[in-house]
């Protein structure tokens, strides 16, 4: 993985001291809230419902032993015992004080993290496939190609004031694991008919208020070009893109606006300025950059088959983690694991402090240091020898990390909601929690086979509800929660955007409704095979809405 | 009916004003019951902001039954107890507020 130069610790050490004196200077009242609001936000502090909120950048979702157990460290420490993963492969944390923020941040740089940008109206933290490096479909690593990019994205001078906040996702392989159509710029690193490295190019998704699909604007740009048409797009963006409603301010509404083509257009001419310039990525360093994500040198281990077979005939709840939480690698003899952080009944993406640090000892032990936070609020352990499954899944029951649910019903994307955030309108934790209790049942969840389902607590959808296959968005209504419901919505390589099915549901009701959905499901698909998404898209919204709704018609 | 909240600036504890300082629970808030108290407490807390204590201050409506004052919105509830799904956090976990619950 990537390692600090002298440069970038200079440059971390430098912002620690920096913010650090910014604090000091607060604290002491020497600067008011007015002007210290910005400068906080630059450096990913919030403030929430009951404390300050902490949001550490992990870029493109990488990280190595050492950085976790410092995260394990600072939840213990400085917070209570906990952090919470994000869809943005970052952590936060819910109860920092704000005078102990420069010592966290001085921890963070000894290992080689910060909060740089996980805030505020600029380029925040690129993401990337999880898989990367590992996954056994993919053309090439995408995290050099964000890496690349965070360098030149970290306080950028001409992109740190952008209209709004501004995404960026990688994707190195045709199955998108990334979510690409649903970032204001969406990139998939493929090869050409000549066997060379490019990207197309998506521009214009995101979620909110108002979900767009990302357009495709470009079908292959040379790697060499990655940075030059960034910049052309960030540019057109930074020109055009409307600063006097915050809720217009996304690129997306500039793309739907302006039009696809003429965008594009406006995009390719400010391109024609920049190509030839100083942006155009050398070969060399682009290699150099490579040089750092070399995968780990991977040894045969073809004793892992055998052993795998034993194991499976000895425990039916390894089979059933093996069969739902481990992915083919590259290498035949490894495998990357996901580590559920969706426990059933447990807060979505949330680990302990002690979890933190035996994670961090397993990646150390089995998975070559390295570990990544997913999208989804998942740990992954990328390469791990199929000879080492059954240890890593015991370690994991021993710490309460082996739920066997990766891409079921339960392994929900939450955001934190009221019960933490400041914006929300409606709790989202207690709903996951309570879905993923009436589904606890981990034989029913494999029965209803693959099913993403996305909770906000408002309508920034931070819970990525809208590309949901069920998504949940929370809201306030006549002073209570109220719960609305999407169907159809997908983050993959054919991204769509859920339907609201129609009246929206009180907490009471709301977990009974899904439950309807999932038995209408289940009474109308072709076979087992056919998943929830494929069926909803084959009958449409009829059957769902018949089942749950058909009842109030007739009685009014 | 309306107390004064905002969070602390050091380390952004949710406080109530209450008996002329900032108390780290809801229960003894000072209740403005009509404009002019309103007002007072508004004050106050433009006071408290400028002098760099507190941070984020709103007056918030409240009920008050049996002397125990409850906010009226989910959202200040949940402020004023901890997060609904971890019972061990917050305000909630302490021995004080848990009695007043």
């Amino acid at each position: 993985m990537y390692r600090y130069d002298e440069f970038d610790h200079n440059f971390v050490q430098a912002r620690v001291a920096e913010f650090s004196d910014q604090v000091a200077r607060r604290l002491a009242g020497e600067i008011t809230e007015d002007q210290f609001r910005p400068l906080r936000l630059m450096n990913g502090v919030y403030l929430q419902l009951h404390a300050y909120m902490l949001r550490i950048a992990v870029p493109y979702g990488t990280l190595n032993s050492k950085q976790l157990r410092m995260l394990g460290h600072i939840a213990r420490k400085y917070d209570k015992g906990y952090g919470h993963f994000t869809t943005r492969q970052n952590i936060q944390f819910n109860w920092p004080a704000l005078s102990d923020i420069p010592a966290i941040l001085a921890d963070l740089a000894s290992v080689e993290m910060h909060a740089i940008q996980t805030s505020g109206n600029c380029i925040r933290n690129v993401t990337a496939d999880h898989f990367a490096g590992a996954a056994a479909d993919e053309v090439a690593d995408p995290r050099p190609y964000a890496e690349i990019l965070r360098q030149w994205s970290s306080v950028h001078p001409e992109f740190s004031f952008l209209p709004r906040k501004f995404k960026i996702a990688v994707t190195g392989a045709e199955r998108d694991r990334a979510a690409i159509q649903t970032h204001d710029i969406g990139l998939h690193l493929k090869k050409n008919a000549a066997g060379e490295l490019g990207f197309a190019v998506y521009v214009g998704g995101g979620q909110g208020r108002t979900p767009m699909i990302a357009k495709k604007i470009r079908d292959f740009l040379p790697e060499a070009d990655l940075l030059s048409y960034c910049t052309a797009i960030l540019r057109v963006y930074n020109l055009y893109g409307r600063r006097d409603n915050k809720y217009k301010a996304r690129i997306k509404i500039l793309v739907h606006e302006t039009g696809v083509e003429e965008i594009t257009r406006q995009i390719e001419a400010e391109w024609q300025e920049l190509k030839d310039a100083d942006l155009k990525l050398p070969e060399a360093d682009i290699r150099a950059i490579d040089a750092y994500f070399a995968p780990p040198a991977l040894a045969d281990r073809p004793e892992g088959d055998e052993a795998v077979k034993l194991a499976r005939l000895d425990s039916k709840s390894f089979s059933e983690w093996l069969d739902q939480n481990v992915v083919t690698h590259r290498h035949p003899d490894y495998a990357a694991v996901t580590i559920s952080l969706k426990g059933i009944g447990e807060a979505p993406g949330d680990a302990s402090d002690s979890q933190m640090e035996a994670v961090a000892d397993l990646a150390e032990k089995y998975a070559f240091d390295e570990l990544r936070v997913s999208h989804e609020q998942n740990l992954i352990l990328p390469h791990v020898a199929r000879a080492d499954l059954k240890a890593v899944y015991d370690a994991l029951v021993d710490i309460g990390l082996a739920t066997a649910n990766s891409n079921l019903i339960s392994d929900i994307i939450s955001c934190p909601g009221l019960d933490y955030c400041a914006l929300a309108t409606a709790r989202s934790i207690p709903v996951a929690q309570e879905i993923s209790l009436r589904f606890a049942s981990l034989e029913r969840q494999r029965e209803i086979g693959e099913l993403k389902l996305k909770i906000s607590g408002c309508i920034n959808a931070c819970g990525h509800h809208h590309v949901g296959h069920i998504g949940i968005l929370g809201v306030e209504k006549k002073g209570a929660e109220l719960y609305q419901v999407t169907l159809g919505g997908s983050a993959d390589e054919n991204t769509s955007v859920g339907e609201i099915i129609g009246r929206g549901f009180s907490s009471a009701e709301i977990t009974d409704a899904i439950e309807q959905i999932v038995e209408t499901y289940l009474g109308l698909r072709l076979d087992r095979n056919e998943k929830f998404i494929d069926a909803y898209r084959r009958v449409g919204p009829a059957p769902f809405k018949e089942a749950l709704y058909a009842g109030e018609a007739k009685t009014a | 009916m309306k107390v004064l909240t905002a969070n602390r600036l050091a380390d952004g504890e949710a406080v109530w004003y209450a008996n002329g300082g900032w108390a780290e629970t809801v229960d003894n808030a000072d209740v403005a019951y009509d404009k002019a108290a309103e007002d007072r407490l508004e004050a106050i807390g433009a006071t408290a902001s400028a002098n760099n204590e507190v941070v984020d201050v709103n007056l918030i409506d409240v009920t008050v039954a049996n002397g125990v004052v409850e906010p009226v919105r989910l959202r200040e509830r949940i402020r004023a107890a901890g997060p609904t799904n971890r019972n061990g956090l917050g305000k909630q976990a302490r021995p004080v507020a848990a009695r007043a619950a």
